[in-house]
């Protein structure tokens, strides 16, 4: 293989400028990171904590292997999406390490509005169920919630992907062998009862965690009968009598060692789909990173030099290089698994459509997980290209990306604009996991187009009608079109709708990637397919 | 010279005496009990007979398995080496009676001074002198103030049938004696039923200088100096140097013409040692050690001579050529014995365990341990002797020092730590230590538990090397928050925990009150080097199982990283009753049976752990629930032994 020559220089002024400008975009980002990662207001986390409980990220690292990295998704879910400050929706979720296997960790931030699930909180929980379903993950409950957000019950409980898609979720990841544990740390009402319910096996922290389908206020208005919640459904209950716990926990630190035990005394047994090897590290730095990328996303660069700092030893097979170049296509690793890249080097040409095609096509025989590294303006439009037919070329590659069946994998790097979004793996086309820059912008088109486009559909209108428009009134039209897309178009506005998966510092690309594909990148190894008669229960 | 010779014992001695007969062109048969059947001096012999079982009594000190071991071999003599038999007339004899030569004294001489008291009495009517004292028939109270006064204050009251303190009074003035005397003699009556009381000079400042012997068959018996070797604990060496820094040559040549007398009494023959207790410029005879002393080297390095070769060349029948006045001293020599044993409680238990890694720094150094190497409850706990010698006093220590600075030892605890503080501590320096300074001072020398060596071995534990996988990695990884993770070990018995956040570059570690900056750190050769808030640290480290050793400047940590054990709290929920196996050791004693009520702090099981037994009581009364050892179990660190329940 190839290695990647870099050429940049570290004291040219646009490179500084650059790396200031992008390290300032992580800072912020950080900054957000850790408000987010305090979860609830102070009162809460105290009344939390007042309780004996631990504190939801403190639940999450106290179930994880020591050190291990926690991947977490959707960090940014929810952020000022609703009137409401919701943290991370009110639901911490992520991929660590229990007992050596990487787990899909849920748990409830009972500091956020009580753990309540707002619209947002179902889409997160579904997504967190999707990645450990397409990955083969077991999923860890750490349950701990009121249940629906009853303000917005219409935007939580009916529809297809609502709060009864999580239940049926588990009922499907159970049958495709995917472990489902659930700890019961606080409330789990109503429909909430389902998740320990409907679990593999479940945990619960007596005088603590409450298992019921209607809770103490609801009986009484019910059927008049007065009970306290322990009674009614607290963990001795449910460990000793109903039967629906399977493991009594002194407290939450108990809960957490029951649950790592219960993942260690069955671990399953993963082979990998593809041949893997030591990873090594890039040849350059990934702080370069900063430095390289231009400030503005229409500035071109040479998309081999971020490459380069993502790849093991900066080694990159290019393929096709002399030919519809605006698409870099070319296998690498990434620590140690193989990967086929696609980044964009510019707009697409009919060429680099039918390369990507090819290359997608390519991977996905050699059953090489896929990376695409969005910077895509868009496929090239006029004359030119149309009469050349850049719409069924553009057709090729989106189809190809659309049916490839290796795990996919998105960065969005820089501009992701119209169809180009498609073609380079959007969240509409099942990316496994997809993650975006601080210096990213998302949108149909590019502000700036669609502040002339809609400034030229209404000009002609008014024209039509015979009316003209003074310039001041365009130029505060076009102004409104770009504060718009620059404000939708920004990363944050996309992640807080879960658009992705999150939004990260380009320096922890590589890492991230890593964990990403290297539970990827492996299948369980099924045992026997087990029949059973029917149970009379 | 001889042309085959067997060493009766095991350890450094066994391979230190090797040293010498192989140099001498003398072919050596090792002995060994099934314990040390991988031991060094095994190797390192021309050939090995196996003597029986690791138990001492089964092997060591199987006087018929070893004379059999002669016989076997064709050894024409036999280095008792220290210890075991060495100073076993019976074995003396055994020897000869075998045909081969015993490499000491005759087994008279072994015997005469055998017994302390009539040592005692031969010595001192050979002008030697012994603590001055009265032991007389007339215990009349103006006699025995009468000779108080002869004796000279302070002066010891003791009760003849006495022990455990009992009916014994120190008194330091004559006015005081009278009360003193009648306060013993009544105690002495109603704990003896008698109250003969002996008179003896009583010690203050006590130091131990012994002063090395060697004679030949042909009447020349020669003094090789002194040696202070009055850095004790638990009564036993630790250092030992010569020549005495108290010692002046007029104070020498008295000590010395002194053992030279008692030596002579008894005929004696070889390589001895003559032991007095001193106090200014007065010393006593307290006993002769008729046999090599673990600390002869520092002898041998101030006279550059080889005790061995001439206790072999003695026994050959060869004349000693040089005379007294041929033997001058050359500069300074030091000693340190390195233990394995827990300097850092009150009682130095010895510590037992499998060697992982085994390194010493520069200096002579006597031992026959490596990696590997099983320290076992069975034989005594020193580990190795390092030995420096110098142009001075300061230089010698020095040497030593930096000796033990740069020792490793990893699979036990050891007291190396404990060693330097003693060479640093002002009364070592002054030379002015006595045997009771190490215990007057027993909380300046503790050795402290070395947290940044426990931060930095903590710190390793979450470096992988680069190549691991990504989920195997110990980083702490998350997206956008610091990188930070807890980890939980226990140290020295104790739980420590330590939160570690990646920050730049290196490392935050905060463990206990400390909060140390880790820069520029580099795990590699099996060692962390770092810069911990600017100064340069290098920390060498074994992992073993759970287990990781830390080891810097000569003292180690051992830390025992943990996972969170849902078993724990099912415990914690129960009865804190479990009493368990504090060091590994053999049972002799089990003193409860299940259904027995026991208070707090009763003697539950009699445990037996290098030649010391311990009681293990019970920490709280109770019920005993379950018996889980009986007589003579070998049981190991943390085993349960017994359940107690509540009342």
């Amino acid at each position: 293989m190839a290695t990647l020559q870099s050429s940049i220089k570290s004291s040219d002024p646009a490179f500084r400028a650059n790396d200031a400008h992008h390290r300032c975009l992580a800072q912020e980002l950080r900054e957000l990171a850790e408000r987010i990662a305090q979860g609830g207001d102070e009162r809460s986390r105290d009344r939390h904590v007042g309780r004996g409980k631990l504190l939801p990220r403190m639940r999450v690292r106290g179930l994880l292997d020591a050190g291990s990295p926690f991947l977490e998704i959707g960090q940014l879910a929810g952020h000022d999406l609703y009137d409401d400050v919701i943290p991370a929706a009110g639901l911490i979720a992520g991929i660590g390490r229990v007992s050596g296997t990487p787990c899909m960790v849920i748990a409830n931030d009972a500091t956020v509005k009580g753990g309540t699930y707002y619209p947002i909180t179902v889409k997160k929980h579904l997504r967190a169920q999707e990645i450990a379903a397409e990955n083969h993950v077991p999923c860890i409950y750490l349950v701990d919630s009121g249940g629906a957000f009853l303000p917005m019950q219409a935007g939580v409980f009916p529809d297809k992907d609502h709060f009864g898609r999580i239940f049926y979720n588990q009922a499907n990841l159970s049958a495709a062998g995917i472990p489902q544990l659930a700890v019961v740390m606080g409330s789990c009402t109503a429909g909430g009862a389902y998740v320990p319910a409907m679990c593999d096996q479940a945990i619960i922290v007596q005088n603590q965690g409450t298992i019921f389908l209607g809770g103490p206020p609801l009986v009484k208005a019910a059927t008049g009968e007065e009970v306290d919640a322990e009674s009614l459904g607290g963990g001795d209950v449910h460990s000793r009598r109903s039967g629906v716990t399977d493991y009594l926990a002194v407290n939450d630190d108990h809960a957490l060692a029951l649950a790592r035990e219960a993942m260690g005394a069955t671990p399953i047994r993963y082979r990998p789909t593809v041949e893997t090897r030591e990873g090594t590290p890039p040849k350059y730095p990934a702080e370069d990173i900063y430095g390289i990328l231009p400030t503005d996303t229409r500035t071109p660069y040479d998309v081999r030099e971020i490459i380069a700092r993502l790849v093991d030893d900066s080694d990159f097979h290019e393929f096709k290089a002399l030919y519809g170049d605006t698409l870099v296509c070319g296998f690498a690793h990434i620590e140690g698994t193989p990967v086929a890249i696609l980044a964009n080097n510019g707009i697409l040409f009919s060429e680099s459509a039918l390369k990507g095609a090819h290359f997608v096509q390519l991977a996905d025989r050699r059953g090489v997980p896929l990376l695409f590294l969005q910077n895509i303006t868009g496929f090239m439009v006029g004359r030119r290209a149309e009469n050349l037919g850049i719409a069924k070329d553009g057709a090729k590659m989106v189809t190809a990306v659309a049916c490839a069946e290796v795990p996919k994998f998105t960065v969005v790097i820089g501009g992701s604009f119209g169809a180009g979004n498609y073609a380079m793996c959007g969240r509409a086309y099942g990316a496994r996991m997809l993650w975006t820059w601080p210096n990213a912008r998302v949108s149909v088109m590019g502000g700036e187009q669609a502040a002339h486009v809609l400034a030229t559909v209404r000009r002609d209108g008014l024209e039509a009608r015979g009316q003209t428009w003074v310039q001041a009134e365009q130029d505060a039209f076009m102004d409104d079109i770009r504060t718009q897309y620059e404000h939708e178009g920004h990363p944050y506005f996309a992640s807080a709708r879960l658009w992705d998966d999150g939004v990260i510092d380009p320096v922890d690309t590589r890492r991230v990637l890593g964990l990403a594909l290297a539970v990827a990148a492996r299948e369980p190894v099924t045992g026997a397919e087990n029949r059973f008669g029917i149970f009379r229960m | 010279m001889f042309e085959r010779l067997l060493i009766a014992n095991r350890g450094e001695i066994a391979c230190r005496v090797i040293r010498t007969a192989r140099r001498l062109g003398v072919r050596t048969v090792a002995v060994y009990s099934d314990a040390d059947a991988d031991a060094l001096h095994v190797e390192q012999a021309d050939e090995a007979v196996l003597i029986g079982p690791a138990p001492a009594g089964q092997s060591y000190l199987n006087q018929a398995a070893i004379v059999d071991a002669i016989v076997a071999s064709g050894a024409e003599a036999v280095h008792p080496g220290y210890g075991f038999l060495s100073e076993n007339a019976d074995f003396a004899r055994a020897v000869a009676s075998a045909g081969a030569t015993f490499v000491g004294p005759s087994a008279d001489a072994i015997q005469a001074m055998g017994s302390k008291i009539e040592a005692k009495t031969l010595v001192a009517e050979a002008g030697t002198p012994v603590v001055p004292g009265y032991n007389g028939e007339d215990q009349s109270a103006d006699t025995l103030a009468a000779r108080a006064a002869e004796i000279g204050f302070p002066v010891l009251i003791k009760a003849s049938m006495g022990g455990g303190g009992k009916g014994m009074r120190q008194v330091h003035r004559a006015e005081d004696f009278a009360a003193a005397l009648a306060g013993a003699k009544r105690e002495s009556q109603a704990a003896f039923g008698d109250d003969a009381m002996l008179l003896e000079r009583y010690l203050t400042a006590p130091k131990h200088i012994e002063i090395q012997i060697l004679a030949d068959t042909f009447g020349k018996t020669l003094s090789l100096a002194e040696r202070d070797c009055s850095v004790q604990r638990r009564h036993q060496k630790v250092i030992e140097e010569a020549p005495g820094p108290t010692v002046d040559a007029a104070m020498r040549r008295r000590m010395s013409e002194a053992a030279v007398r008692a030596a002579r009494a008894v005929g004696y023959v070889g390589a001895g040692t003559v032991e007095f207790i001193a106090e200014g410029d007065d010393f006593y005879f307290m006993e002769m050690n008729t046999r090599l002393q673990v600390e002869h080297p520092v002898t041998e390095a101030i006279l550059g001579l080889d005790l061995v070769e001439w206790q072999l060349r003695v026994a050959a029948g060869e004349r000693i050529p040089f005379e007294q006045d041929d033997l001058e001293i050359d500069g300074h020599a030091v000693e340190a014995r390195l233990y394995a044993e827990n300097c850092r409680g009150k009682r130095f238990l010895p510590s037992t365990g499998t060697l992982r890694h085994v390194a010493f720094g520069d200096a002579r150094i006597d031992t026959a341990i490596r990696d590997g190497t099983e320290v076992t409850v069975h034989y005594d706990p020193m580990l190795a002797k390092v030995v420096a010698h110098g142009a001075s006093r300061k230089q010698a220590v020095a040497r030593l020092d930096a000796a033990l600075r740069g020792t490793e030892i990893a699979g036990v605890e050891h007291n190396v730590a404990w060693l330097r503080n003693v060479l640093r501590h002002p009364q070592f320096a002054s030379g002015t230590y006595t045997t009771l300074t190490a215990e007057e001072h027993a909380e300046a020398l503790r050795p402290s538990e070395d947290t940044v060596a426990i931060a930095a071995a903590l710190l390793a534990s979450t470096l992988g090397s680069a190549d691991d996988s990504p989920w195997q990695r110990r980083d702490g990884f998350q997206i956008n928050l610091p990188h930070e993770q807890t980890v939980r070990a226990r140290c020295n018995r104790k739980p420590v925990e330590a939160r570690i956040v990646a920050v730049g570059d290196g490392h935050r570690v905060e463990l206990r009150d400390e909060d140390l900056h880790f820069e520029r750190v580099r795990l590699e050769g099996g060692a962390l080097s770092a810069h911990v808030d600017g100064k340069p640290l290098r920390v060498r480290l074994v992992q073993a199982g759970p287990d990781v050793f830390a080891m810097a400047d000569g003292a180690t940590e051992r830390l025992t990283v943990v996972e969170p054990d849902a078993g724990a709290f099912g415990r914690a929920a129960e009865h804190g009753g479990r009493v368990a196996a504090p060091m590994p050791g053999r049972i002799v004693a089990v003193h409860v049976a299940p259904g027995d009520r026991v208070g707090a702090d009763q003697v539950l099981v009699v445990l037996e752990a290098m030649k010391m037994e311990h009681s293990i009581r019970a920490p709280a009364g109770g019920k005993v629930a379950t018996v889980h050892c009986a007589v003579g179990d070998r049981v190991d660190e943390g085993v349960e032994l017994v359940g107690l329940g509540e009342e």
